[in-house]
């Protein structure tokens, strides 16, 4: 099954409609509750990060019968050193997006967190490509 | 704790879900920061928070988590109800400030997570 959703930079009241389309559709397939929340809290800190850093973003999800991939790409400023960005505690958040209760620097190190495989590429100026990838108990 | 009781302690509105007043719920975690919430791998607590926004009510849907406090009398607004009400959780609505919210559940028999 694939599901594909879009995502606008700085629009907070629309974060995190995919991960709670996800979630419906995860419940649907009777995915383990366990399983499921570590797949919609990565999937909505990915989500938080374009909506908080990037101009826009998609968010493609390809559900198998033993996993869930999920590609989260964005055109935005990129990321110029994400060996510093996984390192918890390191943001570049503005202050709106503290504001809003994020923004400390805890996403990429909780997306790894909670998936099995994370991969991001990034080039400055450009954008961020992260694949995420869950496998189902 | 009941979510009545809880609502009782903390002289709270009870804005959303009150037909879930009866369920139990054995630990609560406060803040204001949506990442930390983030970073919890309980899910059967209650949260007390003074970041009153949509995404407040998206990170406890996200985290499994069922019951919000909103301290310091702030109040959320339709949308934020609606979505809450979507998932099915409690929203409660204290004039205490979230020191006192905690210390108050803490002292009531509340436990922390960490």
């Amino acid at each position: 099954m694939k599901l594909t959703f879009s995502i606008q930079g700085g629009d907070f009241t629309h974060a995190g409609h995919p991960s709670s389309e996800v979630k419906k559709v995860l419940k649907q397939l009777d995915i383990d509750g366990k399983t499921i929340k570590n797949i919609v809290i990565a999937l909505y800190e990915a989500e938080v990060n374009v909506v908080a850093h990037a101009w826009m973003g998609t968010v493609s999800v390809d559900i198998e019968e033993n996993k869930i991939t999920i590609w989260v790409t964005d055109e935005g400023p990129g990321i110029a050193d994400i060996e510093l960005a996984m390192q918890a505690g390191f943001s570049t958040a503005s202050k709106e997006v503290r504001e809003m209760g994020f923004g400390a620097g805890m996403g990429l190190p909780n997306m790894k967190k909670n998936t099995d495989e994370l991969q991001i590429e990034s080039e400055v100026g450009i954008g961020t490509k992260v694949k995420m990838v869950n496998y189902f108990s | 704790m009941k979510l009545k009781d809880i609502a009782a302690v903390l002289n709270a509105t009870i804005s959303c879900g009150t037909d879930k007043l009866d369920q139990e719920v054995e630990m609560g975690y406060s803040s204001d920061l949506m990442s930390d919430v983030l970073t919890l791998d309980t899910d059967n607590l209650v949260l007390l928070t003074g970041m009153v926004n949509l995404q407040a009510i998206r990170t406890a849907e996200m985290a499994d988590i069922r019951a919000i406090v909103f301290v310091r009398n702030k109040k959320a607004n339709q949308p934020m109800l609606d979505l809450a009400r979507e998932n099915g959780m409690c929203i409660l609505e204290s004039p205490y400030s979230l020191f006192k919210s905690s210390g108050l559940l803490f002292q009531a028999g509340l436990k922390p997570i960490y």
